[in-house]
């Protein structure tokens, strides 16, 4: 038999059938649901008066449009009655279908792709699937996942199964040593900084290499989340002791014999020695700095002793004309270093990085400082209830309320500014989240992504700090 | 799903590369249960030089006579002609419902970003991907003073303009749908057997994926 990818073994075990074009009916072993990308589909399924496929494989919370500040009022207590609307209804939908939701109000709720994995519903070896691009983000515990459209989320409620094509297979490597203060959030955005936005567009991404190996589950989930934002619908990780070891013992995790048999397998879970990609990068890791975006694409990253690049320096005029248009929008001058950037608003949250390692990551840097005074909002919000119950016997909420953070409920927050926390016109914000998009956290705002530590070390400093200031402390 | 039938319509050029589903249709809109009514807040941001909400009356709004949905030249076009990397970001399929809404039936790009691409066709919505030379040269002939006029023959698989011909790439799959109007769903439930066979092989070498 030739030698396997990981991404052969996942999808091969997924195929329930072949056209003869390439054609593939595949089976999803878990579909994640929230409120926003799923109504029209459960409409559908109405419509059509089909059920779905196979309740149990479906699991909901509501995260994209819940505010993030006191719940005692309930759902009925959203003010926006647009996003209070999609909320009930998503509780509606899963009540009249039977399927598992986590309510606003219960201590299970927060962010489709925090809660999957917390919850062990995504497992190595899964095929997942949510109608939210970061998807992908499951991936890090060696499961294929990716997002999907409102369409294909009635097409699995329907059928448990995706027509797919199967991708090319990317091999991103990061051999070596990463410096102190150099986390996920930096490798990931020097991957994307270096391949581009588009650089992984039809190709489903291995990360792997020594420095990956080297990366905890959480920092592995991080990695996997952004691999979107590189283009690839699918970014995984292979299996080894640190997946087990976090699968364990978690409430949809298998136990007894069938645990046994189930790590039996899960050890598969890699690339076989001599497996073809059809692209191979390689990234070394000690070169990776803490990172900054700058513009208004993730791609636009530079390390943060680093200064606003000049699209004069640009020989492509097409990427040339959009560098100009990221730094209008952005209100900034070519050559200005990171350094020197001017802060408003800090967030420290969303699927990408909110966590428990990210919290504690922001904590230890917050410690004993205050937030600047021309930082008008430091928020800090977890990605589950469960992620925040574990703060808070941890002490971490005191710490960022002592130092003048803002301590949340969950949710998607100010990733994409759904509900009421937002930028205002104009304001800066440095953001743990994974896009800088144009009006992305509220329109005119102006996001910078970094990851926690620089997040908190920002807040701090009201503008960025380089990694020696960041080590100091 | 309609019948994907040869059409003529004008191509309005958006020159800007990495267009994102966020710019294509802003969240606030994205709160909507329904599939319909997108089309007035297609690139909301860009199209208007006040901030849109849900529910707001859209024709008493201040427009941008700079964007190129807003120029006289470019009403009812059919065909969006954009640079590489179109849709990305956001897996959100409001993206295409608002295209489609607002009366795209083409989107013309180097390349575009894997989900979009796929949700486009689910809505009936053609994505073709064009070589960067002749995205260069249909960008120079529809900025004329006479907006470019193209038709569109999926079945033969060809663009046409007063200047020429294009043939185009399309998976015979999808074609296949969009022609007939065929709803996946369907299509996959023709298939009924093969899922519930490899549901019995899967629960025997995998019992830990089902719980029930």
């Amino acid at each position: 038999m030739s030698a396997k990818t990981l991404y052969d073994k996942l999808w091969d075990s997924h195929v329930v059938r072949t056209e003869e074009d390439g054609t593939s009916l595949i089976y999803i072993d878990r579909h994640l649901v929230h409120e926003v990308t799923s109504p029209q589909a459960f409409e559908g399924l109405r419509l059509a008066g089909r059920k779905p496929w196979r309740v149990e494989a479906n699991l909901a919370t509501p995260d994209h449009n819940v505010p993030t500040t006191p719940r005692q009022g309930g759902v009925e207590a959203i003010q926006d009655p647009i996003s209070r609307t999609q909320v009930e209804t998503l509780d509606t939908n899963c009540e009249d279908f039977g399927i598992t939701e986590f309510k606003m109000l219960d201590p299970r709720q927060g962010i489709v792709h925090v809660v999957g994995p917390e919850q062990g519903a995504t497992l190595p070896g899964m095929t997942v699937v949510c109608g939210d691009s970061h998807t992908s983000t499951h991936g890090a515990i060696g499961a294929l996942a990716h997002g999907i459209g409102t369409s294909e989320v009635e097409h699995v409620l329907a059928t448990q199964c995706l027509i797919q094509k199967k991708s090319k297979a990317m091999r991103i490597l990061v051999e070596g040593k990463t410096a102190p203060g150099v986390t996920a959030k930096d490798i990931v955005l020097a991957i994307i900084g270096r391949i581009g936005t588009a650089g992984g567009t039809g190709y489903a991404i291995e990360f792997a290499g020594s420095a990956i190996e080297g990366l905890s589950i959480e920092g592995r989930l991080t990695l996997c989340n952004m691999a979107i934002e590189a283009g690839a619908r699918a970014g995984f990780v292979a299996v080894d002791d640190k997946t087990i070891d976090y699968v364990k013992g978690r409430p949809y995790a298998p136990s007894g014999e069938t645990w046994e048999k189930a790590v039996a397998y899960w050890r598969t879970l890699h690339s076989d020695e001599g497996a073809e990609f059809h692209r191979v990068v390689t990234l070394d890791a000690a070169l990776i700095k803490p990172q900054v975006t700058w513009g208004t694409s993730p791609e636009m990253v530079v390390a943060v002793d680093q200064v606003v690049p000049d699209p004069a320096n640009e020989s492509d005029s097409v990427k040339a004309e959009g560098m100009q248009r990221a730094l209008d929008y952005m209100g900034l001058e070519a050559g200005t270093p990171i350094t020197k950037i001017p802060l408003d608003k800090v967030f420290i949250g969303s699927c990408t990085n909110s966590r428990i390692e990210d919290l504690r990551a922001a904590a230890a840097i917050a410690k004993g400082h205050k937030v600047a005074d021309n930082i008008k909002l430091a928020l800090v919000v977890p990605g589950s209830g469960l992620v925040k119950a574990q703060a808070e016997q941890e002490g971490l909420d005191q710490i960022f309320i002592d130092a003048g953070f803002e301590w949340r409920e969950p949710g998607c927050s100010m990733c994409l500014a759904m509900n009421a926390d937002r930028l205002l016109s104009g304001e800066r914000c440095a953001s743990t989240s994974n896009r800088n998009f144009e009006g992305r956290q509220g329109q005119g705002g102006r996001t910078h992504l970094v990851s926690p530590a620089m997040a908190a070390a920002a807040a701090v400093a009201g503008r960025f700090i380089d990694l020696d200031d960041l080590n100091i402390r | 799903m309609d019948k994907f039938n040869t059409f003529t319509g004008i191509v309005c050029p958006l020159d800007r590369s990495n267009v994102d589903t966020d710019a294509i249709i802003p969240k606030q809109f994205l709160k909507s249960i329904k599939r319909s009514g997108f089309g007035p807040n297609l690139f909301d941001e860009w199209r208007y030089l006040d901030h849109g909400e849900p529910g707001m009356d859209n024709s008493k709004r201040t427009v941008n006579p700079d964007f190129v949905l807003n120029d006289p030249r470019y009403q009812a076009a059919q065909i969006l002609l954009a640079r590489e990397n179109f849709g990305c970001g956001s897996s959100r399929e409001h993206a295409p419902w608002a295209l489609e809404d607002y009366g795209f039936k083409v989107i013309l790009a180097p390349s575009f970003a894997d989900i979009f691409f796929n949700n486009s066709f689910k809505n009936g919505l053609l994505p073709i991907v064009l070589k960067e030379e002749i995205i260069d040269d249909l960008f120079r002939q529809s900025t004329d003073e006479e907006p470019l006029e193209m038709t569109v023959n999926l079945l033969d698989q060809l663009l046409t303009t007063d200047h020429g011909q294009i043939p185009f790439e399309v998976d015979a799959f999808r074609k296949h749908c969009l022609l007939n109007g065929l709803d996946d769903i369907g299509l996959t439930l023709q298939h009924v057997d093969d899922i519930k066979a490899y549901e019995t092989r899967r629960r025997v070498e995998a019992p830990w994926l089902f719980t029930e």
